[in-house]
């Protein structure tokens, strides 16, 4: 039957006492960049809804997005998006049962980190 | 030792009474944002850098719009529960719910705003 009893546990060592490895570091970045994701799709709905409103409006925020600052948010947008996709996407993998060993999961999170710069980069030079 | 009752066991639902729902949600989704992000950073990059009325008709094309529909809805979806999932590990009690729901709140709001303005660009 249950026991309800909570009991006073010792705590296993946390993020701030762990010394950090790229399996740790990388999936930290997949929550990181997962919810980031939310205020970068605020500032981007700003342009939609501005193009749907008026023109004016739309000047505004087009001019802001192709300035420097712009230029700076769009590339660290499009790192998030690209990054979370491929930590999402090794999460699919490992669910499905494969490169669950450690020094796998290791070289993953460096092909995440190499991979989303690679994808921005190759965004930014095509379009 | 056991902490569960019998029917809690046999239900095999968790703490959250959801089993692995949120779970299977986020495999569906996270295989579904490889093919939409990209499509929509492709369809976003194209449209920028147009006049106001070239961004109106790239956006009253199909394809664009549906890409940019698409991707509003799963991707707004996904990281709403990535961010469900994260306030489920750090916060607690009211504050936890609240957060919970504002963030739902905020996302089911934006995904409403983006599909208002696709339509009105669209039609």
């Amino acid at each position: 039957m249950a026991d309800v009893k909570r009991i006073e546990r010792p705590l296993s060592p946390h993020l701030t006492i762990y010394r950090p490895q790229m399996t740790s570091m990388s999936s930290i970045m997949v929550r990181i960049t997962g919810i980031a994701l939310i205020p970068i799709t605020m500032i981007l709905l700003w342009w939609f809804l501005a193009a749907a409103t008026s023109a004016e409006s739309f000047a505004f925020i087009d001019g802001l997005m192709r300035s420097w600052l712009g230029k700076l948010f769009l590339f660290g947008a499009a790192w998030a998006a690209y990054y979370h996709l491929l930590g999402r996407l090794r999460h699919v993998v490992w669910d499905f049962g494969y490169c669950l060993d450690v020094d796998v999961a290791v070289k993953l999170g460096q092909a995440m980190f190499v991979g989303a710069t690679v994808l921005t980069v190759l965004t930014v030079l095509v379009l | 030792m056991n902490f569960l009752t019998d029917r809690k066991r046999a239900l095999g639902t968790g703490s959250a009474g959801h089993g692995t729902h949120h779970h299977w949600q986020m495999m569906i989704s996270s295989i579904a944002i490889v093919f939409l992000f990209p499509a929509f950073i492709i369809t976003f990059g194209l449209s920028l850098g147009g006049t106001f009325e070239e961004v109106l008709a790239f956006y009253g094309r199909p394809v664009p719009a549906i890409v940019t529909a698409l991707t509003l809805i799963v991707g707004v979806t996904h990281v709403m529960r990535e961010a469900q999932a994260a306030i489920e590990d750090y916060m607690h009690g009211v504050s936890e719910k609240l957060t919970y729901i504002g963030v739902t709140a905020l996302c089911y709001t934006m995904i409403a705003v983006g599909l208002f303005a696709l339509v009105k660009l669209a039609l």
